[in-house]
């Protein structure tokens, strides 16, 4: 039997504010336990929480980024539970009511677009930690964490494949940075995501029973445990068996989930509206403000560098990628006044091919856009060859000259003396006389073998597209 | 000067007759030899009071003294004062020495006012006679056989005692209103969102409100100065501009359209509370008053729509009293899981344990919509009935109590008795409406019977004009139990 794949997805986005959801505490990572928990966050008797309006503006800014519905009302409930990192004794998380309802997210995946429809978007609070580790026999509690303000992000099961789910993610995380609403720090816990996974025999509607992974804290995780748990559901029930609704923990060592609870042991939470919270009203006013200071999103910015720019599905695809490679990009084009298809053909190709290898972020690349610039310029109006270009970018990359000092140095001119170029040429096809002879007998292949040696001779420093045209009119005749 | 009102006393701190120092010793004095008696506080700290009192000597002195400033006021330990033991009546904070101040605190200490100690509650304010406290109950010092009252029983006490001219209190169910009644003082409730509730330990937090307790309206008013008014930590405080409360008080009330619920007077209450209700009544007609009959059809239904309202926001509200940060912690447990079970097991009593479970259950899958959502309807109902009658009246009048004070015991092992004590005051908080009660007589037993009037939102001082007529013409509000005389 075929099997076919169904995902949907979770995420936890911190929202980069500067105080606490409900508190005025900081929200920086890595301060010393409980240095950063204030009296709501430790649920001091007595305390009460008042709603971050950072936060909010926050949650609505991702739902008009997505195009979904953002509820003028929405309430904040509490989800009741006991742990010990949980100071309250419930946590406050929005239920019946979101602040973000629907919505799209495009993914590419194999080069084809594809549209997953988000379900939901709610505001809720983080708990704190418990530490197990350098306590002997005592649980530590560290309640920084508490009352960090979260987007929870839920999708439909939209995805088919582990490849698409990774898509998602990758696309969500770009999105969060993009619009400036969490770091997306992944190792810190700024941006996590559970699956929730489940197959079904292909051609059936009806969904199967899913199964819940958590701790899936990188791309690669995600990607590995979805294989696993896919592989694991086909072969239970290829044996015959069913699978339990539950919630699995994929183990990154071990590379597999295990089970951690099942629907029995499924808390009753005891959901209702937080009384000390009025429902979360928002404004047309300020939803529109909110709108307003939104900066172009990745589809507007992909489309319009097909339209406008001329570039091809791909490059503009990568391109919006991330808000800082569009950024760098438009500066980049917009320093050349055009250039448009060089400059993406540069940006996605050796410039995050190189950033890529040294592991870092664009705005560590010691290559800025305006040096970069001065490369390009030099590449389009052919006073270097590509080879050499590449040699400059090395330079550049490795030094601080700019393309211009790195190209008079090293003498990287190309030679667009044609004379010079036609005496070269006499020389190879006169010292290469079998090559010629097989080209002329309609082997192309020998044909490139001689421009290469022509190139040799100069030191790349030849136009191959005029050595090309001057061979073969000399072959020729 | 025990006897003496917030308003004489205030006088006579302005005109420099009295000192803080001396008086607040006054009160420290009778408290001393009072409490062993009455029960009514569980913390006083000399030291702490005293020197209040000598920073409000010095504020009079430089000329930039308020009305309460120098004035006693004995704080229920519900509110969060700053250093102070705050226990909220219970083992569970008996160890808990708050690092912050509730909002009313930080008000009355701006204002000069002078904390003489924290007063004896219900535990967790769970309860109508102040039986349940931790601490054990505070008796009532009209009859010290019987109960004050609760939750706010300690404060209550306090004042009728003359152990301090005014008490801060609170009120989810008739929590003010109910103790004031059967001790003989005054208190009122005030429209929820009035009183900022920051630092005030949360029992159900749509129905908490605080509020002053003192011998006369007036000195109610002058309370309601400091007490009241926006608090931006409290996301249910409204944002109102600030009110004097002693604005209408001296207007003449003739003319004033006095709403009578049949609902109140129909059954239930005591003969001796009828009486004196119904003749105080009778003194707002020869006042000037009108009375007319209103109809409150969904009050009968206020009693158990409250106990699933108030449990439920209670069952979630308490769970941070778990051992794990602060409070009360069981000495032996195998893991967290038994500490968490012994520690809420022994750190709250009966009451506590048996609303904790109700609230539990209401809220849990499968019951919520029977229950939680039920209840929530009919509180809209409720709300609506006095929308409806206050089209016909200005304020709602009718007992605060079904009966005078009970004896200590006589409820204890009966919740459902206990739970029908606030009878008539729970539905006004259901409705979030302003309601107090003020002395209108005693019964055969020689007990204080409590006159409750009721008034559209934001009608608080309105309702206290009201009640300051009424006193004007009468003297229930000056009479003082026996035994309180200390040489």
């Amino acid at each position: 039997m075929k099997w076919e794949t169904v995902i949907g997805i979770e995420t936890h986005a911190q929202l980069s504010t500067k105080s606490k959801i409900f508190s005025g505490a900081a929200t920086p990572f890595g301060a010393a336990p409980n240095t950063q928990a204030c009296a709501v966050d430790i649920a001091l008797p007595g305390v009460l929480p008042v709603a971050n309006r950072e936060a909010v503006a926050k949650a609505v800014r991702f739902g008009l980024a997505i195009g979904a519905k953002i509820n003028r009302r929405s309430i904040f409930a509490r989800k009741n539970y006991f742990y010990p990192d949980l100071p309250k004794g419930y946590q406050i998380s929005q239920y019946e009511t979101p602040i973000v309802q629907g919505g799209t997210l495009t993914i590419f995946v194999d080069g084809k677009e594809k549209a997953v429809r988000l379900t939901r978007a709610h505001l809720e609070e983080d708990a704190g930690k418990s530490l197990h580790e350098g306590f002997h026999d005592f649980t530590g509690i560290d309640l920084n964490r508490a009352g960090t303000p979260l987007l929870e992000i839920v999708s439909e099961p939209d995805m088919r494949s582990a490849q698409e789910a990774v898509a998602y993610a990758k696309a969500l995380h770009a999105m969060v940075r993009w619009i400036d609403i969490c770091d997306g720090n992944m190792q810190e816990g700024s941006f996590r995501c559970d699956a929730n996974v489940s197959v079904r025999p292909e051609g059936l509607d009806k969904l199967g029973t899913r199964c819940e992974i958590k701790n899936l804290n990188s791309f690669r995780f995600l990607e590995r445990a979805i294989e696993f748990e896919v592989r694991r559901q086909i072969e239970v029930l290829e044996d015959g068996g069913t699978i339990e609704q539950e919630t699995r923990l994929y183990d990154a060592d071990k590379d597999e989930t295990r089970s951690m609870r099942t629907k029995e042991d499924a808390h009753d939470y005891r959901y209702f509206p937080d009384p000390d919270l009025l429902p979360l009203e928002v404004s047309e006013q300020w939803i529109d403000s909110i709108k307003s200071a939104l900066s172009e999103l990745p589809q507007a910015k992909r489309e319009r560098y097909v339209k406008e720019y001329g570039l091809s599905q791909y490059d503009a695809a990568v391109l919006t990628q991330s808000r800082e490679m569009a950024e760098f990009y438009d500066r980049l084009v917009g320093t050349l006044g055009g250039l448009y298809k060089l400059g993406a053909s540069w940006v996605t190709g050796e410039f995050s091919a190189v950033l890529n290898r040294a592991g870092l972020e664009i705005h560590q690349s010691p290559i800025s856009s305006d040096r970069l610039a001065g490369l390009l310029r030099r590449v389009a109006d052919n006073t270097i060859s590509r080879r050499s270009a590449g040699e400059v970018f090395d330079a550049m990359w490795n030094g601080t000259m700019e393309a211009d000092a790195i190209i008079a140095a090293r003498g990287l001119t190309q030679i667009s003396d044609s004379g010079e170029l036609e005496r070269v040429c006499d020389a190879v096809i006169a010292s290469n006389a079998k090559q010629a002879e097989d080209y002329r007998a309609g082997k192309d292949k020998a044909f490139n073998s001689l421009v290469g040696q022509v190139m040799k001779l100069t030191k790349g420093k030849a136009n191959p597209q005029q050595v090309s045209e001057i061979l073969k009119r000399k072959l020729a005749g | 000067m025990h006897n003496a009102t917030i308003k004489s006393l205030s006088a006579e701190l302005a005109a420099r007759k009295l000192s803080s120092v001396e008086l607040a010793k006054h009160f420290i004095k009778r408290i001393k030899v009072l409490n062993t008696k009455y029960h009514c506080f569980i913390t006083l700290d000399e030291e702490a009071s005293l020197k209040q009192a000598r920073a409000a000597d010095r504020l009079r002195a430089a000329g930039s003294g308020q009305p309460l400033t120098g004035i006693p006021i004995a704080q229920k330990d519900i509110f969060c004062t700053r250093g102070w033991l705050t226990t909220c009546g219970s083992r569970m904070l008996s160890n808990f020495i708050s690092p912050y101040d509730a909002h009313v605190v930080e008000r009355l200490n701006a204002a000069g006012a002078v904390n003489i100690g924290k007063t004896n509650m219900d535990e967790f304010a769970m309860g109508s006679s102040s039986e349940t406290s931790y601490y054990g109950p505070v008796r009532n010092p009209w009859d010290v056989s019987t109960v004050p009252g609760g939750s706010s029983g300690g404060s209550a006490a306090a004042v009728a005692a003359r152990l301090a001219p005014g008490a801060i209190g609170t009120d989810t169910g008739g929590s003010i209103r109910q103790p004031a009644a059967l001790t003989g003082i005054c208190g009122l409730k005030p429209t929820y969102g009035v009183v900022s509730r920051y630092g005030m330990v949360a029992f159900a937090s749509s129905l908490d409100q605080g509020g002053p307790m003192a011998r006369t309206a007036e000195d109610l008013a002058l309370m309601m100065n400091i007490m009241a008014g926006f608090d931006a930590r409290d996301s249910t405080s409204l944002e109102r501009e600030r009110e004097d409360y002693t604005r209408e008080l001296g207007k003449p009330i003739k003319g004033m359209k006095v709403g009578l619920p049949k609902e109140f007077f129909a059954k239930g209450a005591a003969p001796g509370v009828v009486k004196a209700v119904e003749a105080a009544v009778a003194e707002y007609r020869k006042l000037g008053c009108e009375t007319v009959g209103v109809s409150l059809p969904n009050m009968e239904l206020s009693v158990p729509v409250y106990y699933v309202l108030a449990p439920a926001e209670a069952s979630s509200n308490l769970a941070r009293y778990d051992g794990v940060r602060y409070g009360y912690r069981a000495p032996e447990y195998s893991d967290f899981t038994d500490m968490y079970k012994k520690t809420r097991a022994q750190g709250f009593g009966a009451e506590v344990k048996r609303r904790i479970l109700i609230g539990t259950y209401v809220l849990s899958h499968g019951y919520y919509d029977a229950y939680y959502i039920q209840a929530q309807k009919v509180r809209r109902l409720i709300a609506r009935d006095f929308a409806e009658a206050f089209k016909r009246c200005d304020v709602i009048m009718g007992p605060t109590s079904p009966t005078t004070a009970f004896k200590i015991g006589e409820k204890a092992g009966d919740p459902v008795q206990m739970y029908l004590s606030d009878i008539y005051t729970i539905a006004v908080n259901l409705a979030g409406l302003p309601g107090m009660s003020i002395p209108c007589g005693f019964d055969a037993k020689g007990l204080p019977v409590g006159l409750q009037i009721i008034g559209n939102y934001f009608a608080e001082a309105r309702m206290l004009n009201v009640a300051h007529q009424y006193q004007r013409a009468t003297d229930w509000h000056t009479r003082a139990p026996k035994g309180i005389e200390v040489n």
